[in-house]
């Protein structure tokens, strides 16, 4: 049979399967891959909150969507090309998410009699022949048996047979787009160093799984994704998450502070936890503390001695959180809480994405406490997001909350990364000692420049003794006052100081679009591929459609309102019930529209369009 | 190897000729606002008094409070401080002390503020051992919220919250401590400042997590409740002083001793000829199971029981454990010796990187 080599712009692949099959390395070290040919791509790794949900489950499926292409990816894509799925389960969790006419790629023995019974199909049913499928191409494959032929010889248990079948899988789909082995291959002898047999095994069933597409006469085509045109320069692979936790060594480096982070593990921001853990040669203190509470004040109390003290969580954790995130407004220390959100209220479903918690940033705390909202577009956005977070903190003496969430946490993007001569540097000086009495006047811990910010004054510095509290502070001397003018006056200040740092971020600028016309699209955070890309398309369309991304959601930008005005309509698409689109009605008195979907995954494209069409026809 | 960082470019320059200092020395500026007679006077001036024994410059010594009446003590202290929030004292502490380990790191708490709110904390800090003083106000009521009956007052408490006595069963904060493992525990009272004095002494000395319970009198919504202890009158009965090494006398005229019968201890005449004080229970600070023993001397007074025992102050136990702060410090120090200091470049690079041209 004659194999068809066919030319794809862009190619959506989905790889399914029990919690066990190991779907979320399949799909991380195919898009390394695919990064190190040089597409652009975006990803979606979707897993169960169960650690091991029964096998063989629908709720036991584990996911990760892949979309790469020889054109900008901003987004994982709404549907796939093909999908990959280990057992029935997998496929009755996922057919949704094929294209018509799309691929599937069925692992026969998944489809035994109990696969199917776990998978609850009904009796004698098999959707593999019964003809439910028909609307697409379905490639029937006995992944299991072939990586048993494929290892008979290895002396391998049945374990470690039945573990190294996802790489079967693997080498298949390596054949059908053409990528190279080299890099897997490498992975593996890496990660089995010490079980050199093991990392054999692996290989060997990875280049069947290769050749298995060459000979098997079961595919009629394989697929070339050429190299995307992106900026030239040197890139990596990276998550959200990491990509976070690059920014905070970054800024603590760069302002050679120590990084003191307390946290307490929660999906989906415990990563971060464990790469800074990691990196103790860089400056970097870590300390899990036993809840929430002790781990944002760990960190307040680390500020007070002169590190940059980090705390990070997601919704519930935030909330606990709250008390002594108010403490550290009061006390105008340099403090950064990460929030990477899920889905709730309450538990809520940790492993869903949603974009819930702005509001929360905004005013959940007691009393009028104000603070500085930052937050990432993109997986590698969390970059810069998370390193202006630490140097607004550091600079303003200021707590910043940085608001990521699952679907960037997880996913991942080639990133261009920066040198570090490249990056800002961040100024930070601690009041200095004060020798013998005669020198000069009294501390006073709450005196401010004219950025209205007060001196960093840490423990060990001669001469500067002082208290802090959380009771009203005196302005200047920072002594207890109940004073009803002081208490005005320094309400007032600690929201002019935040107000103030308007003055020290970028302008809002358009993403894409014209700077004037009629429909302005305004996102913040994880949508912004989504909305990248649906305005895109609308514009092919015809229609007048711009597109701004709000990275600095409080204060905002300093001309965003102006930005606004320029358009007839304004619409805020989010991932939660009409957040942001309050917080712009509010400041700009403008009739701004939300676009809302709370269903714990990103926007999809298609969905996104046909939504700012249904607005724009029933606002005009 | 080690990173040198802004924090210590900016404390090198100090002073390092040691500093003599007087109690005053420690007095703030600010105005005592505790209630006339209040038992948190006697407590401040004994640690101010104490403080300059303790070696250490002003300039590194860091007062951390939660909420209550005796937290408002690092107001009152001329070193550098924090008044925080309700319980978590210990939490900003360990933040504190594991990022500058330098630092005289003391914790002013109460029964509501450590053994309610804050007692996970509390717990945690102890079984991590780090290296802070907690000094632990107990009064037995919520003072500063006018006079609800708290984690330690005893069952039967008739207070604001419970005006039909407490059905709520009290913590034994030594016995608390000593099960999450503390390494260093310890009680005094306001109205006996000498002893409370060498305890505050012994309290620094220690390295790891000092716990000193410090029974303090509230004047206005709980006055007298450790009477029994304070009073010249019923002390010698009903309080004994540990020391190490030494047997486990009391009484007015030292006519009382403890002996041990197995794992029992037993109250005993000194002068009835049956036990001299070589037969008695030698004070050892670093056994455990007889400072679990000790803990326990906390039952509810009983006048009628001749052989009751009296409520032990001093050191109950005192032993030597890895310290928490010292142990993250040590194991950054060794990364930072086998791996260097991070090249920022080489992380921001990561394991694998592609070109386009």
């Amino acid at each position: 049979m004659d194999v068809k080599d066919l030319v794809r712009d862009e190619v959506t692949i989905r790889f399914a399967g029990d919690s066990g099959d190991g779907m979320q390395l399949t799909g991380s070290l195919f898009t390394n891959t695919t990064a190190l040919e040089g597409n652009d791509l975006r990803t979606l790794p979707e897993f169960p909150a169960e650690i091991r949900a029964p096998a063989g489950t629908v709720p036991g499926v584990s996911s990760f969507q892949l979309n790469f292409g020889s054109i900008e990816i901003m987004t994982p894509g709404d549907a796939c090309d093909v999908l990959v799925v280990m057992n029935s389960a997998a496929l009755k969790a996922n057919l949704s998410m094929l294209k018509p006419g799309g691929v599937i790629i069925a692992n026969t023995s998944g489809f035994d009699k109990r696969n199917l019974n776990l998978a609850k199909y009904g009796e004698g049913k098999n959707p593999l022949d019964d003809g439910s499928l028909s609307k697409y191409t379905l490639l029937e494959v006995d992944v299991s048996k072939l990586t048993k032929e494929s290892l008979s010889d290895s002396g391998l248990g049945y374990k470690d047979v039945e573990r190294a079948k996802n790489m079967f899988v693997l080498g298949l789909l390596y054949w059908m787009y053409n990528r190279p082995l080299e890099s897997t291959i490498k992975f593996l002898e890496k990660k089995f160093g010490k079980k050199p047999e093991i990392a054999a095994a692996n290989i060997k069933v990875l280049k069947d799984g290769y050749h298995f597409g060459e000979t098997a006469e079961i595919f009629s085509e394989k697929y070339t994704v050429k190299k995307a045109v992106i900026g030239p320069g040197e890139y990596r692979s990276i998550t959200g998450n990491k990509a976070t936790v690059l920014g905070l060594v970054a800024a603590t480096r760069q302002s050679n502070l120590p990084l003191f982070f307390g946290s307490y593990p929660i999906t989906p921001a415990s990563d971060i936890l464990h790469e800074l853990s990691r990196l103790k040669n860089y400056g970097v203190y870590t300390f899990q503390a036993e809840d929430e509470i002790a781990a944002v004040s760990s960190a307040i109390g680390a500020s007070f001695g002169g590190s940059l003290g980090i705390t990070s969580s997601s919704g519930p954790g935030i909330a606990l959180k709250g008390e002594a995130i108010g403490l550290a407004v009061m006390l105008e220390l340099p403090l950064v809480v990460l929030n990477i959100q899920r889905a709730g209220p309450s538990t809520g479903m940790p492993t869903k994405t949603e974009q819930s918690d702005l509001l929360q940033a905004m005013y959940g705390r007691n009393g009028e406490s104000p603070m500085v909202i930052v937050a990432p577009a993109t997986p590698a956005d969390c970059f810069d997001a998370a390193f202006e977070a630490c140097r607004i903190s550091l600079e303003h003496m200021v707590p910043v909350f940085f608001l990521s969430d699952g679907y960037l946490a997880n996913g991942s993007e080639p990133w261009k990364f920066p040198k570090a001569k490249d990056l800002k540097k961040v100024n930070v000086k601690f009041e200095p000692p004060r020798f013998g009495e005669s020198n000069g006047d009294q501390f006073l811990p709450y005196l401010r420049d004219e950025r209205l910010v007060r001196s960093w004054a840490i423990p060990g510095t001669e001469g500067i003794e002082h208290r802090l509290g959380g009771l009203e502070k005196e302005e200047n001397s920072g002594n207890v006052s109940y004073n009803p003018e002081n208490h005005q006056k320094m309400t007032n200040l600690r929201q002019a100081k935040v107000d103030k740092i308007a003055d020290f971020i970028p302008l809002q600028s358009v993403d894409s679009g014209n700077e004037k016309g009629d429909v302005l699209v305004l996102g913040w955070g994880s949508t912004y591929g989504s909305i990248r890309t649906a305005a895109r398309e609308l514009r092919e369309e015809g229609i007048d459609i711009s597109h701004a991304h709000i990275k600095y959601l409080n204060p905002f930008p300093k001309n965003l309102g102006e930005l606004i005005e320029n358009f007839n309509h304004i619409l805020v698409p989010e991932m939660n019930s009409g957040q942001l689109v309050k917080m712009i009605r509010d400041k700009y008195f403008v009739d701004a529209v939300g676009i809302n979907k709370v269903k714990g995954r990103p926007f999809f494209v298609d969905e996104l369009k046909r939504q700012i069409k249904d607005a724009l026809a029933s606002n005009s | 190897m080690s990173l040198e960082t802004l924090i210590d470019l900016h404390t090198k320059n100090g002073n390092d000729e040691p500093v003599k200092y007087t109690g005053k020395d420690f007095s703030s500026d600010q105005d005592v606002r505790w209630c006339p007679g209040c038992g948190d006077y006697t407590i401040l001036k004994q640690v101010q008094n104490t403080m300059p024994d303790i070696g250490v410059d002003k300039k590194d010594i860091v007062f951390i409070s939660g909420i209550g009446c005796a937290a408002r003590f690092p107001y009152y202290m001329d070193t550098f401080g924090m008044h925080s929030i309700h319980g978590r004292a210990p939490a900003i502490a360990t933040g504190l002390k594991v990022s500058r380990p330098e630092l005289s790191v003391w914790i002013i708490t109460g029964d509501g503020d450590s053994l309610s709110i804050g007692a996970n904390h509390f717990v945690q800090l102890l079984r991590r051992n780090v290296n802070v003083n907690l000094l632990l106000f107990n009064n037995q009521i919520y003072g500063l919220t006018k006079g609800q009956y708290s984690p330690t007052a005893p069952e039967g408490s008739v207070s604001k919250s419970t005006p039909y006595g407490s059905i709520d069963h009290p913590f034994n904060p030594l016995a608390l401590s000593l099960g999450a493992d503390g390494t260093f525990i310890a009680r005094a009272m306001d109205r006996d400042p000498r002893h409370l004095q060498q305890m505050l002494l012994r309290t620094n000395q220690h390295k790891g997590t000092s716990m000193l319970e410090i029974y303090q009198n509230c004047i206005v919504f709980n006055d007298g409740a450790f009477e029994l202890f304070t009073d010249k009158k019923s002390r010698p009965r009903e309080a004994i002083y540990l020391e190490d090494g030494k047997p486990l006398i009391f009484g007015k005229n030292k006519d009382k001793g403890i002996r041990l019968d197995g794992l029992q201890p037993k109250v005993v005449s000194l002068t009835d000829g049956t036990y001299s004080k070589d037969d008695l229970w030698i004070h050892d600070e670093k056994d455990g199971t007889k400072a679990h023993l000790l803990s326990r001397f906390f039952d509810q007074h009983n006048p009628a029981d001749e052989f009751r025992m009296p409520r032990p102050f001093g050191v109950l136990y005192a032993v030597d454990r890895p310290c928490y702060d010292e142990g993250v410090n040590s194991q950054v120090e060794e990364v930072l010796e086998r791996k260097g200091v991070g090249d920022l470049d080489e992380l921001l690079r990561g394991p694998e990187t592609w070109v386009v041209e």
